[in-house]
């Protein structure tokens, strides 16, 4: 088990190093000069400022230095937790800025991954081999997964929210309060909260519903489900067994799928105009705010890595091969 | 689908009579599921639409040709958007430029993921080690990140840039599948005889390995080729598409811009998003349709 935890760790460190790397080669090594394309995008007219921005994003960027340099510093100035100042919010730093909108991304990521996991499992094993089931939820669950993110988000934004006008369908909170521990506040932001939550769970719950599905048919084909039938075994209990074979295979698609919903939420907090990260992305790319964006690239990295991380000791600990290599094998 | 022929088409340069037969029978089922006739029927319409359907239209997409913000009418099929753009021309051009994202984004994918896939589980060894090493190393990082973070630096973005960045972050999990199909298969006597005669490694991969597990291969690349559409509509969503292009992604990007939600302009925002869901999910229903003509334990008795 440690030997398996170890492995993936050296994975994830290789990740993390190789993520920092692409973030510091992207605006060294792309074709033209970055900070003359962010200086001419800002449209600055007079030479005298022009030459001192120039002079100030050059020495930012330390371009001045050998590349080896350039690549240490920047790594130095990762540890002391230096991402760089922001320049559409001048003069707060990257990292506050990132760590305002990280509540809002997680209160809508982490509900909308684990309940879409659950149901999406439950859903998806109750319709395998059912015809009637099977034959309405494949289908559903084929064109949710198929459905891209912001679009679901726009029909609920929509259809719930403007024509129905039940729910909020902008933002994170009412523009008329400011955020503090007070009931008003809270209930509010739970309302604000529903539709986006809705719309990622829905898109992601089909993905697992078809997912599980198969695994079962999978499961319910292999020899030892035929013997436990030729046993004459309940179905109900042969189900169990797949189920619970089936669930190991989920849990690995919940790392590989974790890009793809993370990319969601993005694409859903822009739609809803929700004050998470996704928003922020948006901001970054409209005001040219290259620090912003690349230090988001960096934390939503580092938070895959960690969920990565998790989810591995998660299956060690059910997975009951390695739990019997766990305790010697006593059992 | 031009990468999709092309994997089965590597099994005909050899007809045995077994592989006619097998054919045969694939064919016979195939014409039986309904699943496979609707998708690739939904799929091929699609197509068509964004093959022919830009001849029709005598104005360039983004001109502003009508009256501003009328809903769908006889002259402008599927209405016009607040500046007057006809939107059924952007539709089947949007159409067009999904079908070419979905050929070049899926199709490097596909090139990447099986070529890593085959090499590392044919060559074993460290060469296995490193690409395996390589490929949890991408399949971790969230590719859509990746992507944002690039592109954005580029000043002037086309179709195949954004092509190639999605194949280039979207291949690893392919390559998983294809590396474990091909650890299975490399220990097989004809691949071990091949190996004897001295043939040299691609020639083993192309002949030996990829025709026989081909039907894996189609479904691969069916499964990329959604995948980069939808990766390109979220792309495009955020303002990094292709510079004055057209395509349904930014058509969904200048309908939230130009607050087409607030304005009731539903017929803006409806057909692109509905454009990509429907060509998606027929490609998917229809891949569970040809894993059912190929894999005999899914068929329905």
């Amino acid at each position: 088990m440690w030997r398996y935890i170890g492995r993936k760790s050296v994975i994830y460190m290789l990740t993390f190093v190789i993520a920092v790397t692409i973030n510091w080669m992207i605006p060294r090594f792309m074709p033209g000069d970055p900070v003359r394309s962010m200086l001419s995008r800002a449209s600055v007219s007079d030479p005298a400022a022009l030459e001192r921005m120039n002079n100030y994003y050059n020495e930012i960027f330390g371009l001045d230095t050998p590349l080896y340099e350039q690549y240490l510093s920047f790594w130095a100035g990762l540890f002391r937790g230096d991402l760089g100042v922001s320049i559409m919010l001048y003069p707060k730093p990257v990292t506050d800025v990132i760590m305002g909108a990280i509540p809002y991304t997680l209160a809508l990521l982490l509900p909308a991954i684990l309940l879409s996991w659950i149901v999406g499992n439950r859903f998806g094993a109750f319709a395998a081999r059912s015809k009637i089931l099977d034959n309405s939820i494949l289908p559903v669950g084929y064109i949710l997964t198929a459905t891209p993110y912001m679009w679901l988000a726009l029909l609920l934004a929509w259809s719930v929210g403007i024509v129905a006008g039940l729910l909020p369908a902008s933002g994170g909170y009412s523009f008329s309060l400011r955020p503090d521990f007070s009931w008003v506040f809270i209930s509010d932001l739970i309302l604000h909260w529903i539709l986006p939550f809705l719309s990622m769970f829905l898109v992601a719950l089909g993905g697992w519903a078809i997912g599980m599905r198969n695994m079962i048919i999978y499961e319910l084909e292999a020899d030892y489900s035929n013997y436990l039938q030729a046993l004459g075994a309940p179905r109900r209990l042969i189900r169990r067994y797949a189920f619970r074979n089936a669930m190991l295979p989920q849990i690995t698609g919940l790392a590989v799928q974790l890009g793809t919903i993370i990319a969601g939420s993005l694409l859903t907090e822009i739609v809803f105009n929700y004050p998470g990260l996704g928003s922020l992305i948006l901001d970054s790319i409209n005001n040219n705010d290259f620090f912003l964006l690349q230090g988001i690239f960096l934390f939503v990295v580092v938070g895959v890595l960690i969920a990565n991380f998790i989810i591995d000791i998660v299956y060690v600990l059910i997975d009951p091969r390695t739990r019997v290599q766990m305790t010697g094998g006593a059992a | 689908m031009t990468n999709v022929a092309g994997a089965p088409g590597a099994d005909k340069a050899e007809p045995t009579v077994g592989g006619e037969r097998r054919f045969a029978e694939t064919l016979h089922f195939a014409r039986r599921n309904p699943k496979l006739l609707i998708g690739l029927g939904i799929v091929l319409g699609f197509f068509l639409l964004g093959l022919i359907g830009p001849l029709f239209v005598d104005h360039d997409p983004n001109e502003y040709v009508g009256p501003q913000s009328q809903p769908p009418n006889g002259e402008f099929w599927l209405g016009t958007t607040s500046f007057g753009q006809d939107i059924w021309a952007q539709f089947v051009y949007g159409v067009r430029s999904t079908f070419l994202i979905g050929f070049f984004g899926g199709g490097v994918a596909f090139l990447v993921g099986t070529a890593v896939g085959f090499v590392a589980g044919y060559k074993g060894g460290w060469v296995d080690d490193v690409l395996n090493m390589l490929t949890n190393v991408v399949l971790v990082l969230p590719a859509m990140v990746v992507l944002i973070v690039a592109i954005a630096y580029l000043d002037a973005r086309g179709v195949l840039i954004q092509g190639i960045f999605i194949g280039l972050t979207t291949w690893p999990w392919a390559a998983r599948a294809v590396r474990s199909q091909t650890l299975s298969l490399a220990t097989r006597d004809y691949v071990d005889l091949a190996r004897l005669s001295g043939r040299r490694t691609w020639r083993i991969i192309t002949s030996e390995l990829a025709p026989n597990m081909s039907s894996y291969l189609v479904m691969t690349s069916i499964l990329l080729f959604g995948g980069a559409v939808l990766t390109a509509a979220g792309l495009d969503f955020i303002g990094l598409g292709p510079t004055n292009g057209v395509s349904l992604g930014l058509m969904l990007e200048n309908a939230v811009q130009w607050s087409a939600l607030q304005l009731g302009l539903w017929w803006w925002f409806i057909p692109p998003g509905l454009g990509i869901t429907v060509i998606v999910s027929s490609l998917y229903i229809l891949n569970v349709g040809l894993d059912e003509v190929f894999n005999p334990k899914l068929r329905e008795l």
